[in-house]
């Protein structure tokens, strides 16, 4: 069959949405709507970014719009904060969350700290993109979940999207937000279709969703490891067990009210992060889960995060990613025998 | 006849750019570069703003040893460099200062008790940018650079006549982001001017230990943009020199790169010990090229500055000093809440939380 006339049977058929296409929507959206909105990074132009998050742009909204610029990332996180505070909104694209580490010093002393120094006065509007986590098989500082260093950092608001819909309207409410936003596109998920209704909005930054609601435990987790967990969840069932999924969607600012509320239901929790555990955002959550819902937890908080090693090569990658028979072996230890 | 290397016209001259003499003495025509001999009326301003300026560095330099401000950065030595710069720009132009420049944000007028917040402790920037087309004195060397570039790639994007100015010093230009800044003005032609004060050590680490380059100007014909040698003790040179690098830019023509030759004759701060890293001979010879006697001398010999308007001048430096010494002490930290309130612009739950904390504490 020619390729171009199954592809128009399918879009005709049905609006299957990759992630990718949603954020591309998302900011195809964003430029036309709002002429203080600019787009770069490297190689974001004519070939549309290496995951063609921004194809087409260039094409559509002009090179003052969406450009590339050099290939320097401290440069272009602090041309940002430049054109930030001269009344644009830029969102720049870092390519890799291993590339993005030449513009930490950016992040963490300019573009976190701007509104606090100036007492208010100069607030940065900007989003930094960065396609993170593993799961593709890519080589050595291509697959870091970097999370952690941004969250834990003052004045940034760190968000990962789980699905396409959220995708789509996290990256509009990120671009309309009056603080710098650091914006975790999980590269594994660039390819997962739904069918949305575009121009989707959701809730606000600060609110996690159940995705599945259960009675049994509630299983928190965040970007590339939502699907892991509801697919843990679904599996779960055979077991007799009934488990919440919990989407962060925002880890700063942190929805403490929906997962402490489903965790005080429950009464048993598993974090699910692919971050390396140690000191990591799943450490966070653990110990505010433990804070806040003490007498209510029949087990320890248990985490299921990546290893603490450096991101391995492909061919091992599926040791280190956290999987769905991984989050049941903790499931299954969280002291049933006692219920 | 042999063609031109390419990038010789981005080159610097030989000597640097000079008007006034160590001795007051103008510089024969000719040896200017094409640059403009800043009018008898800018020379005066720029003299009002050197001697209020040398009289603020010295009071601010007192207060350190009163323990009335934590730390004082002197530009002792560099007045002319910072007031040059600043004379240079119209005041709707950008400025991204290092915290050795604040006699570069009195002479933009912003209020000397503002301009010393952040080293008496009470905020990290005291004064309003916005207003003041000031960013806030920077202390991470040169990760101010590209903010000046986006700053005025905005401005071309926004077709405003903005040109923005960065304050570097000569150790700075070894930093990565003076580099990435260098390279994205000119590839874009931002209205940008890199202004850099060579005052000859990093703390105590001297130029060579920075650069093998002939020069710091020499720098800019790798990034394809004029380098511009100035001695930074003629205030009248850097002004001009400043003025025709911000003229170029505002024509769309893109970036200069400005090497300030000036020295640094206090130490780096009042924590610092000089003596360890550099002899009195060499202090003394650049005392001998002071900035503000060499203006006066000059401002004299020419007639253009009397004995009265030089004691009106210095009656004023006097109000500025007073009016500091008596205001510094009435600064006070802003109370414990407005911790939380410019964090983001709506403080999360985790900080409201944190803040009734903190209100429960005082």
């Amino acid at each position: 069959m020619p390729a171009t006339k199954s592809a128009t049977k399918s879009a005709e058929k049905s609006a299957e949405t990759s992630m990718a296409q949603a954020l591309n929507a998302a900011l195809a959206d964003a430029l036309a709507e709002d002429p203080r909105v600019v787009v770069f990074g490297e190689d974001v132009g004519p070939l549309g970014g290496v995951f063609r998050v921004t194809d087409g742009l260039t094409a559509k909204f002009g090179e003052d719009r969406c450009f590339d610029t050099p290939l320097a990332e401290s440069g272009i996180v602090g041309l940002a904060v430049g054109m930030a505070m001269n009344g644009l909104r830029p969102v720049v694209e870092m390519q890799f969350d291993a590339f993005a580490y030449p513009a930490f010093e950016q992040i963490v002393s300019h573009v976190a700290k701007m509104r606090n120094r100036t007492r208010g006065t100069i607030g940065l509007p900007m989003v930094i993109r960065v396609p993170y986590g593993g799961g593709i098989g890519g080589v050595e500082h291509h697959c870091d979940s970097s999370e952690a260093y941004y969250a834990h950092t003052p004045g940034l608001t760190v968000v990962a999207p789980a699905t396409v819909a959220d995708a789509y309207a996290l990256l509009r409410e990120a671009i309309e937000h009056p603080d710098p936003v650091v914006f975790l596109e999980p590269k594994r998920l660039y390819w997962a279709k739904e069918e949305v209704r575009l121009p989707a909005r959701g809730e606000p930054f600060g609110r996690a969703a159940v995705r599945r609601a259960g009675a049994d435990a509630t299983l928190i987790a965040y970007g590339p490891t939502v699907p892991v967990a509801l697919a843990a969840a679904q599996e779960a069932v055979a077991e007799g067990w009934d488990l919440e999924v919990v989407d962060l969607r925002t880890l700063v600012p942190f929805d403490d009210a929906t997962v402490t509320a489903s965790v005080m239901k429950t009464g048993r929790a598993v974090v699910v992060s692919e971050a390396q555990g140690f000191a990591g955002v799943a450490a966070e959550i653990a110990a505010r889960v433990g804070e806040r819902c003490f007498h209510a937890l029949e087990a320890p908080v248990r985490r299921v995060t990546g290893l603490d090693i450096p991101y391995p090569p492909p061919k091992l990658e599926h040791h280190h990613l956290p999987s769905v028979d991984r989050v049941l072996d903790a499931v299954a230890d969280l002291q049933w025998e006692d219920a | 006849m042999a063609a031109k290397k390419p990038g010789a016209d981005l080159l610097p001259d030989r000597e640097p750019l000079r008007f006034i003499d160590a001795d007051g003495r103008p510089v024969k025509p000719g040896k200017s570069g094409g640059a403009a001999m800043p009018a008898p009326e800018r020379l005066l301003d720029a003299h009002r703003a050197l001697v209020v300026g040398r009289r603020f560095d010295r009071q601010a330099t007192s207060l350190v040893k009163q323990g009335r401000l934590a730390v004082y950065p002197s530009a002792h030595g560099q007045e002319a460099s910072e007031v040059g710069a600043i004379l240079g720009l119209r005041d709707t132009d950008w400025i991204f200062p290092t915290y050795r420049d604040s006699v570069a944000l009195v002479t933009r007028g912003i209020d000397p008790v503002e301009v010393l917040t952040l080293l008496r402790g009470d905020w990290h920037c005291g004064y309003d940018p916005v207003a003041h087309r000031t960013a806030p004195q920077c202390t991470p060397l040169a990760t101010q650079a590209p903010h000046a570039v986006g700053v005025g790639h905005a401005a071309r994007l926004k077709g405003e006549d903005t040109v923005v100015l960065a304050f570097l010093g000569d150790g700075a230009t070894s930093e990565g982001d003076f580099h990435e800044a260098m390279n994205f003005a000119a590839v874009f032609k931002s209205p940008v001017i890199f202004f850099v004060q060579n005052n000859k050590y990093a703390i105590s680490v001297p130029l060579a230990r920075q650069t093998a380059a002939p020069s710091l100007a020499h720098k800019a014909v790798g990034y394809g943009m004029p380098g511009v040698s100035v001695d930074g003790n003629d205030v009248a040179a850097v002004m001009a020199a400043v003025t025709r690098a911000a003229d170029r830019a505002r024509k769309g023509k893109g970036p200069t790169l400005i090497e300030a030759h000036t020295y640094r004759i206090e130490a780096h701060t009042n924590a610092d010990d000089a003596t360890r890293y550099r002899a009195d001979d060499e202090v003394a010879e650049w005392r001998r090229r002071d900035p503000v006697d060499r203006l006066t001398a000059y401002l004299r010999e020419a007639g253009l500055l009397d004995d009265a308007r030089a004691a009106a001048v210095a009656e004023e430096a006097e109000r500025v000093a007073a009016d500091l010494r008596d205001r510094i002490d009435d600064q006070r930290p802003p109370a414990p809440a407005e911790l939380f309130a410019h964090v983001y612009a709506e403080p999360t739950a985790q900080l409201r939380e944190q803040a009734a904390l903190i209100a429960e504490e005082v």
